[in-house]
């Protein structure tokens, strides 16, 4: 034990990390505001941890004594978590600039969630895991307070911290019953537990407690009630963040965990997800009906999208993985997309987050309302766009292992949720406008609703590339 | 006489994890009496894991434990900033006063 736990597969995170420390010791010490400065040194740390990534596929490794793992579903899942905070970061930079909350902290504390983020996908321990969560919770406790002067934002920072504490202690609770009725915090030491057949019932009950959890951090119905009123309070470059990346990791942390140590617990778990997954789906499509509020919409449309994709986890098949990972993909250029758009709703130089004000849009920003349109029927799961086809894969898996009740009723929910996306169609189209919105002055958000918009609509021309990689990514982890 | 086991030590860290979640949920009047509970559930969970430590015979628990405690520090530290900044803006920190958002 005498020489030092293999570091190198780790090398991402610490570059991430050591960056993040510089560019806090930069902002702190140097005499200007330098956020400008951090923002892009925290984008380039970020688009730097990608590549190694990417330079990491088709390999596996272990490190810290086998406490933390890489392997193709990890870089697959840290590869869209540093993607959406790189181009959140990037998007959010105008917006915060002229609300005048541009703090160099911004990005260091997004770095350092990103960190905890990626810790978190690869923990191959109940410590890593519960660290990397913490980290990740911690650090955007403060980013939903950033706008320290706002009362809504700080009301929905306290209700953020609050409920996310809550569901911090109920997921420890259960890691502190499973640690105990398996005997390791390991893993491949649970999984071995569980596999030798005599796992305890203490387990079960402590596996409920982590998979509650799980569900608040990817706000799953009926652990959802803090997502509208921190989505609608916290600043819009903060709600872009929230609405991607930590739910893509805590997502992915669900998968590993049910499918890697949990896995002998199939026949136990998979009622359970059935049913957060169905309870998210009708929450998301009737929450959503009577909002006015686009970030409040879309706050119940990503708790929607959490309930399709856990009808793939809840399928438990490799298969399921791969719609899981593809609905993700989607999920992830649909919203941002959507929120690039949301960044850029202004009047008169203020920002507006009404859905009137998006009234008229069709004649008075033609190439905006085109996108949005796009994005919402995508999301409402109309072919050919892609959310079609990242519900298709979901459905499929659900189908074929006998869960047809849970593909009815989602194909259902997604039928009641087309009402509200078509609704914000309809108020662009076909409602006078009242004042309209300004033109969209930053190049960083046109160039993200353009790629997204054309991701979203071309997605349908070569859907094997991302289904093969998404294939591949699910085939490591159910394998191993 | 009384042999004090594992199921007691469990029975209280139980009782003391329920008192927590339910003092979120029941609690009307103060944000900080919140902040309490839920380090009640943090030390509730840090009791299980070094029952468990001692029942199992193992050391993982209790640096499990010491970790608990770091970021239950760091958690709380952010809390109360929180609680701080809020208290700046609205004046109070009385748990129905955190009513402006709705919907």
């Amino acid at each position: 034990m005498t020489d030092l736990p293999s570091m190198l597969p780790a090398l991402p995170e610490i570059v991430l990390a050591l960056v993040a420390m510089g560019l806090l010791m930069y902002g702190v010490f140097s005499k200007t505001d330098r956020a400008d400065l951090c923002t892009h040194g925290a984008v380039a740390a970020m688009v730097a941890a990608a590549v190694l990534e990417v330079l990491g596929i088709g390999t596996a490794a272990e490190g810290f004594f086998g406490q933390f793992v890489v392997n193709d579903f990890t870089r697959f899942a840290k590869l869209l978590i540093l993607v959406a905070a790189a181009v959140t970061l990037v998007m959010g930079r105008r917006w915060l600039a002229t609300e005048g909350v541009q703090r160099f902290e911004f990005p260091v504390l997004m770095t350092l969630s990103v960190v905890g983020m990626m810790l978190m996908v690869s923990a191959n321990d109940l410590i890593g895991m519960y660290l990397g969560l913490e980290l990740q919770s911690l650090a955007l406790y403060v980013l939903a307070t950033i706008q320290r002067d706002n009362v809504r934002a700080t009301e929905a920072g306290l209700k953020y911290f609050v409920l996310g504490a809550l569901a911090s202690g109920l997921l420890l609770y259960g890691a502190s019953l499973v640690y105990g009725f398996a005997g390791t915090t390991s893993f491949p030491g649970i999984q071995e537990a569980i596999a030798s057949g005599n796992a305890h019932l203490g387990v079960v009950v402590g596996l409920v407690f982590v998979m509650a959890g799980l569900s608040f951090k990817v706000s799953a119905a009926p652990f959802h009630m803090w997502t509208p009123d921190v989505y609608e309070g916290a600043p819009t470059p903060v709600t872009a963040l929230f609405a991607v990346a930590p739910k893509v990791a805590a997502l992915c942390l669900f998968l590993r965990l049910l499918m890697d140590p949990f896995v002998g617990l199939v026949a136990d778990w998979q009622q359970v997800v059935s049913v957060i997954a169905l309870l998210s789906m009708i929450v998301g499509s009737f929450g959503a009906i009577a909002q006015d509020n686009i970030k409040r919409l879309m706050a119940y449309s990503s708790i929607g999208h959490m309930g399709f994709a856990l009808v793939g986890l809840a399928a438990g098949t490799a298969d399921g993985v791969r719609g899981v990972l593809v609905y993700l993909v989607i999920y992830l250029f649909m919203n941002v997309g959507t929120f690039a758009i949301i960044l850029a709703m202004r009047q008169q130089g203020r920002p507006v987050e009404g859905i009137k004000d998006l009234a008229g849009l069709g004649r008075t920003r033609p190439l905006v309302a085109v996108a949005m349109g796009i994005f919402m029927f995508s999301m409402a799961g109309i072919p050919p766009l892609a959310g079609f086809f990242a519900k298709f894969y979901v459905f499929m898996a659900a189908v074929e292992v006998g869960l047809i009740w849970l593909a009815i009723l989602g194909v259902l929910a997604s039928v009641v949720s087309a009402f509200y996306y078509l609704r914000i169609v309809k108020v662009m189209y076909f409602d006078e406008p009242l004042e309209g919105l300004d033109p969209v002055c930053s190049p960083a958000l046109r160039i993200t609703m353009g790629v997204a918009a054309a991701v979203v609509l071309f997605f349908c021309v070569a859907p094997g590339w991302v289904v093969g990689t998404a294939e591949t990514a699910a085939a490591a982890l159910v394998a191993g | 006489m009384w042999e004090i086991g594992l199921a007691h030590y469990l029975t209280v860290a139980a009782i003391l994890f329920a008192t927590g979640v339910f003092g979120i949920f029941a609690n009307k009047k103060n944000v900080v009496v919140i902040m309490m509970s839920i380090e009640l559930m943090l030390l509730a969970v840090t009791i299980n894991m070094v029952a468990f430590s001692t029942a199992l015979q193992d050391l993982v628990g209790q640096i499990f434990t010491l970790f608990i405690l770091t970021v239950a520090a760091a958690e709380a530290g952010i809390g109360l900033a929180i609680v701080v900044v809020f208290f700046r803006n609205r004046g109070s920190i009385e748990v129905e006063d955190i009513n402006s958002l709705k919907g």
